[in-house]
């Protein structure tokens, strides 16, 4: 079928992995959920303007990050952030007990990365995208992957490590 | 971004550069530079430790927010205006019946109730973790079949149900492992198969005990397709992007492996 535009099917198909990746961006379940809501109403109304139906889940990737990142100032506008705590005991829960702490650091770790280094962590070590998908899907050339992800994992490391220390100076 | 952010010279220690490591760690790295790499981090240990620490942090994330594949929302949709707007009802239609239909969400006040008997819920689940966890690439199971003893005593007990993985390798699929997963009702367990081809069946089961036996049944989402039944206390279903042809003869082994 090439060429042609996705069922709704097709795109309800990709909800829960969507959901998965937006709760983990945003911190917030009921935000994240509001969030892919709003996608699959803007994919279904555009689903037209897809021509290759491989790119499906990339192409609802970038109109998550473009409409969370309008959403996003909107809410900076609307007063203090949400809360990342009612996630981390959440995620904390569903986790074996002696995993707990890492996982609470996580997700609080993970809430204070900007939010270009969190996308492309969570899109490589969640999603398992290769550097040319996360080339396609951030819209950066390859050698930009290469090092935002550097950084972004070091930057990670330093705050489950050592707290607020300086980041490394290896990356420049 | 400024022309700095390419710059991964290592400093005097070399060629190799922070780039190639980290390329070296996701497996994308040229063959021809991976012995310059593996020299280097055999003569930087700090490196290597570095490397490791990335790995598990990699491993964490992907473990952390798994869960969040099943987990049910904490309240419904909140945002009553859909019914003006149809794209708008056709999306919240969309979400009750994956992410809803799989994790338990009801509209408040109106709209499209979803009432599912409780067997075409778990079928749905199915569904939702094949789609999730079969694309995985590098997570797809939690616990891998070469401990298969040990992935079966632990979903055995999880689950409170006696458990054998069944063989679905006349069919030319074979185990590569499970996970637990947890619903609204509770524990269950989805078992991962894989061809040659790399195409995926799950088989997904949990307790169900308010439901009575059922025939084979099937439900479609998306590209998935789900054949369940339930049978004394639990619902079993096999998922996969295939012919219902293959579902069928894959159930039918599923089935008599928990019946001889």
């Amino acid at each position: 079928m090439d060429g042609a535009a996705p069922t709704a099917g097709e795109i309800a198909a990709m909800v829960p992995r969507l959901r998965r990746y937006a709760v983990a961006l945003v911190g917030s379940i009921p935000d994240a959920d509001d969030l892919v809501q709003d996608v699959m109403e803007r994919a279904l109304a555009s689903r037209e303007a897809l021509r290759d139906p491989s790119r499906l889940y990339a192409w609802l990737l970038a109109i998550l990050h473009n409409l969370h990142a309008s959403g996003h100032r909107r809410r900076r506008r609307r007063g203090p952030e949400v809360p990342v705590e009612d996630l981390a005991d959440a995620l904390a829960l569903s986790t074996a007990p002696t995993d707990r702490s890492a996982v609470r650091d996580l997700v609080r770790a993970m809430a204070r990365l900007p939010e270009d280094q969190r996308r492309i962590l969570l899109l490589s070590a969640l999603e398992g995208l290769s550097y040319r998908d996360l080339s396609e899907v951030l819209e950066i050339p390859m050698g930009t992957v290469m090092s935002r992800l550097a950084r972004a994992r070091e930057r990670l490391r330093v705050m489950m490590e050592g707290g607020e220390q300086q980041v490394v100076r290896r990356i420049r | 971004m400024t022309a700095s952010d390419n710059d991964f010279d290592d400093g005097s220690d070399g060629p190799v550069t922070e780039a190639e490591l980290h390329a070296w760690m996701d497996g994308e790295l040229p063959p021809g530079r991976r012995a310059a790499v593996e020299r280097h981090l055999a003569g930087h240990p700090e490196d290597a430790a570095r490397l490791g620490s990335y790995r598990r942090a990699a491993d964490l994330i992907a473990d952390a927010y798994a869960p969040l594949a099943t987990m049910p929302a904490p309240e419904a949709p909140r945002r009553p205006k859909w019914s003006w707007r149809p794209a708008a009802a056709a999306a919240a239609a969309l979400l009750l019946f994956v992410a809803g239909g799989a994790t338990g969400w009801a509209v408040r006040g109106g709209g499209p109730a979803a009432v599912v008997d409780s067997n075409t819920q778990v079928a749905r689940e199915a569904a939702a973790a094949h789609s999730v966890f079969a694309t995985e690439v590098r997570h797809p199971v939690e616990v891998a079949a070469d401990q298969e003893t040990h992935l079966v005593t632990w979903l055995s007990r999880r689950l409170g149900e006696k458990l054998t993985a069944p063989q679905l390798a006349p069919l030319g699929f074979e185990l590569m492992g499970g996970r637990l997963l947890s619903v609204e009702q509770g524990p269950a367990a989805q078992l991962m198969y894989q061809d040659r081809n790399g195409r995926r069946l799950t088989v997904y089961l949990r307790r169900c005990p308010v439901s009575s036996d059922t025939a084979f049944r099937i439900a479609e989402v998306g590209r998935v397709t789900a054949l369940y039944w339930h049978e004394r206390g639990v619902t079993w279903a096999i998922a996969g992007d295939v012919d219902r042809g293959l579902l069928q003869d894959a159930a039918h082994r599923v089935y008599a492996a928990f019946n001889s």
